[in-house]
C-alpha cells in the first residue's frame, strides 16, 4: 500500500455549488469537482445552490470534454420514510455516469454496492470514519475506494491510516472548519428543528436574524439563541453554533467555547500530505462563489505542480480569502489543537 | 406496557466512589432491566473505573439487571483504538462507533445512539451482521422512529429510544473543557470532574443554551418523554432509555417504571420529576419534530 514519496501527483478535487463554478473550476485546473442536487440528499442543501438532474448531465459533459471528474456528493443520511429521495439520487449518478458518488449513510451504501456495483464509491467525510477499523469496515462491506478522512487528524496520524487501510485517502486542505465530528452534531436541529444530518443544512439563513441592540451593537442569532454580538465598531459574523461565543460558571466574560470562526489552510503541510500518502487533496466551499472557487482552484493548482516539480509553491494569496482573516492548520499541525 | 427500562451508561467523570454507588445502588433499588456499563465518551477516563467494573456489574446481575457493555462514540487515537477492541471482548456490547462494528460484525451486538441509524435500509445491513438491538438517534421525529421500530421489529430485533436526561447533540476531537481552562485534551487534568452533570454554556443574553462534557456537546436541558410513550411503544419501541444524572435515579426509574406499569399517568410522572432533585428546564422538541430545545406540553 506504501509508495515511493511523491510517485504521483495528488487529484485536486474542488467544490462547484452551480454549473457555472464547475465549469469555472474545471478551466481553473481541477482534476476533479465535487457537486450535489439541489435537495437534502447532501450535506449543502442551501436555496439557490445545486444541481437539477439536467445541469448534472451538461456538467457531466463538460468536465469530461476537459479530463476532469465529476463526483457526486450524495452524502447527507436518508431518513425514513423518505429513503426513497437518496435511492433517485444514488441512480441519477449513475445514469448520467458521474466518476463516483460520495456517500455517508450504511443505507445508502448498501444501496450503491447491492443496485450499481459499477459506480465507484467513496466515502463522505460526513461517515466520520477516523479509525482504520472504521475505515476497513466500509471497504470491506460496501467496496469503498477512498476515503475522505475527517478533519481531526494530524499528518502523523493520516500517515500511520493509510498503511492500514486498503483504499485511497482523500483530505481536506482548505476552507471551513466545523469544530464538531462530521456527521455526528445535531446542534443546528436543537436550536433551529432542521437537520444537518437529515436535511443537509448547518445554520439555515431561514433562522438567523441580526438583532440591533440599545448599546448600538448586533446580536446574530440563530432560532431564539445570541450565537454572538458584536459592538457597533466589529463587522458582525453569521451565527454558526460552533464558533459562537458563550459564558460559563468559570467565564463569565463570552468567549469562543468550541472555536473562533477560521479557515482552515493546509498549504504549508502540502509536501507532508503527499509523503504521507494522500492521493487527493480536497477544497471546501460549495457555497462560495464563482470568483472564490477561481482563486483558490488555480492557486491550489499552481501550488501543486510546483511542489511535484519540486518547487517551492507560493500561496500567499490565499490569506485574504480566509474567515475573518484568520487560518488555522486545525487538527493536523499537531495534538495540542485538542 | 410491557416494554424495558433501560438505564444508559454514565456519561459524565463522576469520581470512581461516586460512580460505584451509583451503580451499586442501582443494582439493589431501581426498577431497571438492563444496565449500559462503559466509558462512551473519553477513553483517559477509562483507567479510574476499571477495577470497579467487574464488582459493578456482578452486583448489576445480582440484582436481576442485564448488563451490557456501551463502546466509546468517538476513535481518535491509539489509546481509543485500543479500549474500543478490549470492549468489544465483552460478552453483550452496544457498538456507538463504526470501529466497533469492524469487530462485532457476525455476532450479536447491539447499536447504540451514537451510530447514524435513520433508515431501515441500514437497519437491514446492520440486522444481517448481527445488529439484535437498536438504540434510535435522539433527534429523529416520530414519522421516522415509527417507521425505523417498524423496520427493525421485522428482523426481530429491539428498539430503545433515550426518554429522560441531557441528550448528546455532538462529539469533538477537541476537549472543550479543558480548552474553556486553557488546556488541551492531553493535558486536561480531568477537569471535567467539576461538572458532575456538565459545564452548562449561556448565550450573551444570559439564556441556557448547552452543556459541555469534554468532548460532548449536550443539551443544557432535559428530555422527559412522558406522555409521548404510548405512542412510541405502539409503534414498536420495546426499550426506554434513562440517562444517569447526579440527582436522584433511582426516583426517577421507579416513577417511569409506574407509569409503564400503568399506575401512574405521563401527568402524574410529570409532576413526580418536579418534586424530585430533577432540574425544572425540560425538552422534547424532537419526537414532535421542533427544535429539539422547545418542550411540546403533556397533551393528556
Amino acid at each position: 500500500m506504501t509508495e515511493p514519496a511523491l510517485s504521483r501527483k495528488p487529484e485536486l478535487v474542488c467544490p462547484a455549488g452551480t454549473p457555472a463554478a464547475l465549469r469555472t473550476a474545471v478551466d481553473a485546473g481541477a482534476d476533479a469537482i465535487y457537486c450535489g442536487l439541489a435537495n437534502e440528499t447532501n450535506a449543502r442543501n442551501f436555496a439557490g445552490l445545486n444541481f437539477s438532474a439536467d445541469s448534472l448531465a451538461q456538467s457531466i459533459a463538460y468536465a469530461h470534454e476537459r479530463n476532469a471528474q465529476v463526483l457526486l456528493a450524495v452524502n447527507s443520511f436518508a431518513t425514513a420514510p423518505r429513503t426513497q429521495l437518496w435511492k433517485d439520487s444514488v441512480d441519477i449518478a449513475a445514469e448520467l455516469g458521474a466518476d463516483a458518488v460520495i456517500v455517508a449513510d450504511i443505507g445508502v451504501a448498501a444501496y450503491v454496492a447491492a443496485r450499481h456495483p459499477g459506480l465507484r464509491l467513496h466515502l463522505s467525510v460526513q461517515a466520520g470514519a477516523s479509525s482504520p477499523e472504521a475505515i476497513r469496515y466500509y471497504c470491506e462491506q460496501f467496496g469503498v475506494k477512498r476515503v475522505v478522512l475527517p478533519r481531526i487528524l494530524t499528518v502523523a496520524e493520516i500517515s500511520a491510516i493509510h498503511r492500514q487501510i486498503p483504499c485511497e485517502i482523500e483530505a481536506f486542505v482548505f476552507g471551513n472548519i466545523g469544530m464538531m465530528s462530521e456527521g455526528r452534531c445535531s446542534l443546528t436541529n436543537y436550536a433551529t428543528g432542521v437537520s444537518t444530518n437529515m436535511h443537509g443544512v448547518c445554520s439555515p439563513a431561514s433562522a438567523v436574524q441580526y438583532v440591533s441592540q440599545p448599546d448600538g451593537g448586533t446580536s446574530a442569532e440563530l432560532g431564539p439563541f445570541d450565537i454572538d454580538c458584536y459592538s457597533a465598531e466589529q463587522s458582525t459574523g453569521y451565527p454558526t453554533i460552533c464558533k459562537g461565543r458563550y459564558t460559563n460558571a468559570d467565564r463569565p466574560e463570552p468567549y469562543y467555547a468550541f472555536e473562533e470562526p477560521i479557515t482552515l489552510n493546509l498549504s504549508s503541510l502540502l509536501p507532508d500530505l503527499m509523503n504521507a500518502g494522500v492521493t487527493a487533496l480536497k477544497i471546501e466551499g460549495r457555497q462560495r462563489s464563482r470568483s472564490y472557487v477561481q482563486m483558490v482552484v488555480s492557486a491550489f493548482r499552481r501550488a501543486v505542480d510546483d511542489i511535484s516539480t519540486g518547487q517551492r509553491p507560493d500561496l500567499s494569496g490565499l490569506a485574504q480569502l480566509s474567515e475573518g482573516g484568520k487560518e488555522t492548520q486545525g487538527a493536523f499541525k499537531t495534538k495540542k489543537w485538542r | 406496557m410491557t416494554a424495558n427500562l433501560t438505564m444508559g451508561p454514565v456519561l459524565f467523570h463522576w469520581p470512581e466512589q461516586q460512580k460505584r454507588d451509583f451503580w451499586f445502588r442501582i443494582a439493589d433499588e431501581a426498577p431497571v432491566d438492563v444496565a449500559y456499563l462503559g466509558e462512551v465518551v473519553c477513553s483517559k477516563r477509562t483507567p479510574f473505573f476499571d477495577h470497579s467494573l467487574e464488582a459493578v456489574a456482578e452486583r448489576l446481575q445480582r440484582g436481576g439487571k442485564r448488563v451490557v457493555w456501551s463502546t466509546l462514540a468517538e476513535v481518535v487515537n491509539k489509546l481509543d483504538r485500543k479500549v474500543i477492541e478490549s470492549f468489544c471482548g465483552f460478552d453483550e456490547v452496544e457498538a456507538n462507533d463504526v470501529s466497533a462494528l469492524h469487530y462485532l460484525t457476525g455476532r450479536p451486538h447491539r447499536i447504540g445512539q451514537y451510530l447514524n441509524i435513520y433508515n431501515e435500509e441500514t437497519v437491514r445491513h446492520l440486522s444481517n451482521n448481527g445488529a439484535t438491538h437498536f438504540c434510535l438517534p435522539v433527534e429523529l421525529p416520530m414519522p421516522a422512529a415509527a417507521e425505523l421500530a417498524k423496520a427493525v421489529g421485522e428482523t426481530g430485533a429491539g428498539v430503545e429510544v433515550q426518554v429522560f436526561g441531557k441528550v448528546s447533540l455532538a462529539l469533538s476531537a477537541r476537549c472543550y473543557h479543558a480548552r474553556a481552562h486553557n488546556r488541551t485534551k492531553d493535558n486536561c487534568q480531568f477537569v471535567c470532574e467539576k461538572d458532575p452533570d456538565g459545564m452548562d454554556l449561556k448565550t450573551h443574553s444570559g439564556k441556557s443554551f448547552l452543556s459541555v462534557n469534554g468532548i460532548q456537546t449536550l443539551s443544557d436541558k432535559y428530555l422527559t418523554l412522558s406522555s409521548e410513550l404510548p405512542a412510541l411503544e405502539e409503534a414498536g419501541v420495546t426499550a426506554f432509555r434513562l440517562s444517569p444524572h447526579s440527582c436522584d435515579m433511582v426516583q426517577v426509574a421507579s416513577a417511569y417504571r409506574q407509569l409503564l406499569d400503568g399506575e401512574i399517568s405521563a401527568s402524574e410522572l410529570d409532576d413526580i420529576l418536579d418534586q424530585t432533585s430533577v432540574p425544572a428546564q425540560r425538552m422534547n422538541g424532537f419526537v414532535h419534530g421542533k427544535p429539539g430545545f422547545q418542550y411540546v406540553a403533556n397533551q393528556s
